[in-house]
């Protein structure tokens, strides 16, 4: 957490109301994004009691179980929820478009539109990759275990939630991420992580403070838990009495309380699911209401293209996500994970005055005016030529950056890029920061007109988002045996008594 | 009686001593700065009435699903005398297959009193300690003791003491799942600090009868479901590091006299319950003495503490930082209230001691303030 984001919850609580720590929404959020509601058995891996899915906050499905812990039900209920999310999928697979070849790069495709599913929370997410986990290989031949919808599901969430893990990447987003970005509450990161409580902070009801609001929204009869978990109350006083009634009615043939009992739970599962169903389209309008950050698009793009290239992966019959990653290909998904991270921060400052304000208060970027430049100032390069090299020294009041060989950008001009060369402490908590333009100044015979910012100007230095060069692995054929180089790709695991060894 | 148990008793009040189990004794782990909490335990008071009475009930439990799920699996783990869970033993103990006994320790005769079945514990656990090495033998359900604070504590674990050669080891059975080799680290957690804790009563019951606690194993097993199935997986889990924390907060909890010589006398958490069982202190007056005694809230409190909804209360009043967690006092260290943090950002003179954190707070506060006025 940056000192201006700690502040900001401070004033939060003295305002009574959470402060905005974003100008703009920095995922993209599509017209028809499917929300996802899901609550699961309390002491199960994964046992799905209900869900409510849908794209429209008055266009929901709401799918039930009775009896969680039995198998058929639970695959019943994969087999419904695929019928909603499947069709909401395949449409998108359906919209590819023709990328033009650019140096380099042949001509490709990519979907004009993907698919987008928000959750309420983190623990949701986590849930929907084991809920992946479980279902992605399909069960061995001439059983009851081969509907490939259910298995097709597991693939799906596995990639959704895979992608979750990219902070840039708005396929899968927890909504109480989202908003705990965008708005400091006054309130610990633990609470923060409540939707009912982080909405209640937002937009606390008239005549209450965020804080009474949080404490009100704490009565887990008017605001259920958001899910996957269940409120223990509800599972001892309105779940398990009618769930052994509804199985007695089973055993003994009492069919009409049988269907009475099954209403019941229908309606007592929906009343837990219908507060979190609404408070996620209340969110999703809040974060609508913040206009988008440019650099989100590009974004949004990696997001197509990621989707695109797995559904190429399903149709040419690409094996599922295995249990484990080989080694090259966790190095590689790790090496990837870190640019992604790094482009984002950076991409986000150049987007967003207030993630620049919060990394000058850490130190990883740095405002001032010009105090001094040297525009015409040139060096021989190695290989003795005489180059352009301006530089110019800026008063900064910003505590001094801390990275030396990293390029830096002003996001008024984005075309010059310099590094740190001296930093000279001043007094009064001052500092004299010399910088030398290293890209856009032009050159020797033709210099920039506007490389170098004149004196008395005001400016302002982040890290440049830059790919930095791809890392290298090979391949899995020429990885060696020691870290488990060619080998047939996992087609199924069974996970019942088979896999006792 | 000795004097502390007397004051600890009179803490207390009227009410009957909540018993300690391997839970609340790991709860103790989790904030031990906390004199408001140690104290509360100590002296056997019922934290959720309490919190109840003094109006700021707080409700953190175990789903009855949860609960039954992890029973069913703890029996179909023993069924058949154990035999199963002696496989899963062997297995990750690498061991050959020989004759194994297995002791239920459940009940004794007809009674099952907590010290006969102690005593009962003692000797067939001792008996096998002096007996020599063992091809391997199962104890199940056995009777500890712990003096916590002065106090006999009796732990029931549901678990299992298995010897093997001249070692001792804990077996605890826990529900959650394995999955593709890796579990839930905050349950793997609870789980080792709660096995922790029976080893430590296991070693006291050896030490007290002139044997050698390096008879009991430093490791424990946890028994889990493997992935998403019934089938249970046997994990070896180096518990060193929890069993001396434990260790050093018992020691503390033995020292809690310290603590009592500090309260104002006549205080007490005693609920004034009248003939029908109903508590009748008025909420007011039990949460005046209640913040009498120091307590050190974190948010980490409200999953592990029946007194968090009081504590946090108490903080916010206070306009402590401690309510934004531990991040939020790092930045500010320094400064113990918002109102503090946000004078000094809005230019009230530091302290010399607070220049640092001043200087932090008017540059973050600028910044802020530069903001507002872009976006308005």
């Amino acid at each position: 957490m940056s000192s201006l984001a700690a502040l900001a919850r401070l004033h939060a609580t003295r305002q009574g109301r959470a402060e905005r720590l974003r100008q703009v929404r920095h995922h993209h959020l599509v017209d028809e994004p499917l929300v996802l509601v899901i609550l699961t058995m309390a002491g199960e891996a994964a046992a799905p009691l209900a869900c409510m899915v849908g794209t429209g906050r008055r266009q929901s499905t709401l799918l039930t179980v009775t009896q969680p812990r039995n198998r058929d039900q639970r695959r019943a209920f994969y087999a419904q929820l695929a019928a909603v999310i499947l069709p909401h999928i395949r449409r998108r697979e359906n919209t590819l478009q023709q990328l033009p070849a650019r140096p380099g790069k042949p001509p490709r495709q990519r979907c004009a539109d993907a698919p987008q599913i928000i959750v309420a929370n983190h623990a949701t997410v986590d849930y929907l990759s084991l809920v992946g986990r479980s279902i992605r290989f399909q069960g061995p031949p001439n059983t009851t275990e081969t509907d490939p919808s259910i298995a097709l599901l597991g693939r799906w969430l596995t990639f959704f939630a895979e992608r979750a893990e990219y902070p840039g990447s708005s396929m899968l987003l927890p909504l109480t991420a989202q908003l705990a970005a965008h708005w400091a509450t006054g309130q610990s990161i633990l609470e923060d992580e409540s939707l009912s409580k982080l909405l209640a902070w937002i937009e606390p009801p008239a005549g209450l403070t965020g804080v009474q609001a949080a404490l009100r929204s704490e009565n887990p009869v008017l605001f259920p838990p958001a899910g996957p978990a269940t409120d223990p109350t509800f599972d001892a006083v309105e779940l398990e009495p009618r769930m052994i009634t509804h199985q007695q009615a089973l055993a003994s043939g009492d069919h009409l309380t049988a269907a009475r009992t099954a209403t019941e739970l229908q309606d007592a599962l929906a009343s837990q699911l219908r507060p979190t169903w609404n408070q996620v389209w209340d969110g999703l309008a809040l974060l609508r209401a913040i206009p988008q950050a440019a650099r989100s698009v590009r974004r949004w793009e990696d997001d197509r293209d990621h989707f695109t290239s797995h559904s190429l992966h399903i149709t040419r019959g690409g094996a599922p996500q295995p249990v484990h990653d080989q080694a090259v290909d966790a190095a590689r998904r790790l090496a990837r994970l870190e640019r992604a991270i790094h482009m984002f921060e950076d991409e986000q400052a150049l987007d967003d005055p207030f993630v620049l304000a919060e990394r000058r208060t850490v130190g990883t970027a740095f405002a001032g005016v010009v105090v001094a430049r040297e525009p015409d100032r040139q060096v021989t390069s190695a290989k003795g030529r005489r180059i352009l090299r301006p530089r110019f020294t800026i008063r900064t009041e910003d505590p001094p950056p801390i990275a030396r060989d990293q390029d830096l950008v002003d996001p008024e001009r984005p075309r010059t890029i310099v590094r740190v060369r001296e930093v000279l402490p001043e007094q009064q908590d001052m500092h004299l920061i010399t910088v030398e333009v290293t890209a856009g100044m032009g050159s020797v015979s033709r210099p920039a007109a506007d490389a170098v910012p004149e004196l008395d100007e005001l400016v302002c230095y982040t890290a440049w988002p830059s790919q930095w060069g791809a890392a290298e692995f090979p391949s899995r054929e020429q990885t060696p045996w020691t870290h488990t180089g060619p080998s047939a790709p996992q087609t199924f695991t069974d996970l019942s008594e088979a896999e006792q060894t | 009686m000795n004097t502390t148990t007397t004051r600890l008793n009179a803490l207390r009040g009227g009410q009957p001593p909540v018993n300690h189990n391997a839970r609340t004794l790991v709860g103790l782990s989790v904030n031990p700065g906390c004199a408001r909490r140690a104290l509360l335990d100590a002296c056997g008071a019922d934290k959720g009435t309490v919190a109840r009475q003094a109006g700021h009930p707080w409700q953190f439990g175990q789903s009855r699903f949860a609960l039954a799920r992890g029973n069913a699996f703890e029996q179909q783990v023993k069924e058949y005398g154990g035999a199963r869970l002696l496989a899963l033993l062997r297995e990750s103990l690498d061991l050959p297959v020989e004759q194994v006994a297995y002791i239920p320790l459940k009940s004794v005769g007809d009674s099952t009193g907590r010290e006969q079945r102690y005593r009962q514990t003692c000797r067939a656990l001792v008996g096998a300690a002096r007996g020599g090495p063992d091809p391997g033998t199962l104890y199940d359900h056995p009777m500890l003791r712990l003096n916590v604070g002065g106090n006999d504590v009796y732990l029931e674990p549901d678990l299992i003491a298995f010897k093997i050669g001249d070692r001792f080891y804990i077996v605890e059975i826990k529900s959650f799942p394995v999955i593709d080799r890796q579990a839930n680290g905050a349950q793997v957690a609870a789980a080792t600090r709660q096995a922790s804790i029976y080893v430590i009563a296991l070693q006291d019951l050896f030490a007290t009868n002139g044997l050698d606690p390096e008879l009991v194993a430093t490791s424990v097993f946890l028994v889990t479901p493997k992935d998403f199935g019934n089938t249970p997986i046997a994990t070896l889990v180096d518990a060193r590091k929890q069993i001396s924390m434990l260790n050093r907060q018992l020691a503390r909890m033995d020292r809690i006299d310290i603590l009592l010589d500090l309260l104002p006398s006549g205080l007490t958490f005693d609920l004034a319950v009248d003939t029908t069982g109903v508590p009748t202190r008025p909420a007011a007056n039990l949460a005046a003495d209640l913040r009498r005694i120091p307590a050190r809230y974190r948010p980490e409190c409200m999953a592990h503490c029946e007194l968090a909804g009081l504590c946090r209360d108490e903080a916010r009043q206070n306009a402590s930082l401690d309510v934004y967690g531990q991040g939020v006092v790092d930045i500010f260290g320094g400064v113990d209230t918002t109102h503090t943090a946000l004078a000094l950002a809005e230019g009230r003179q530091p302290s010399d001691d607070q220049a640092g954190v001043a200087r932090t707070l008017r540059h973050a506060e600028r910044l802020r303030a530069a903001l507002a006025e872009g976006a308005a």
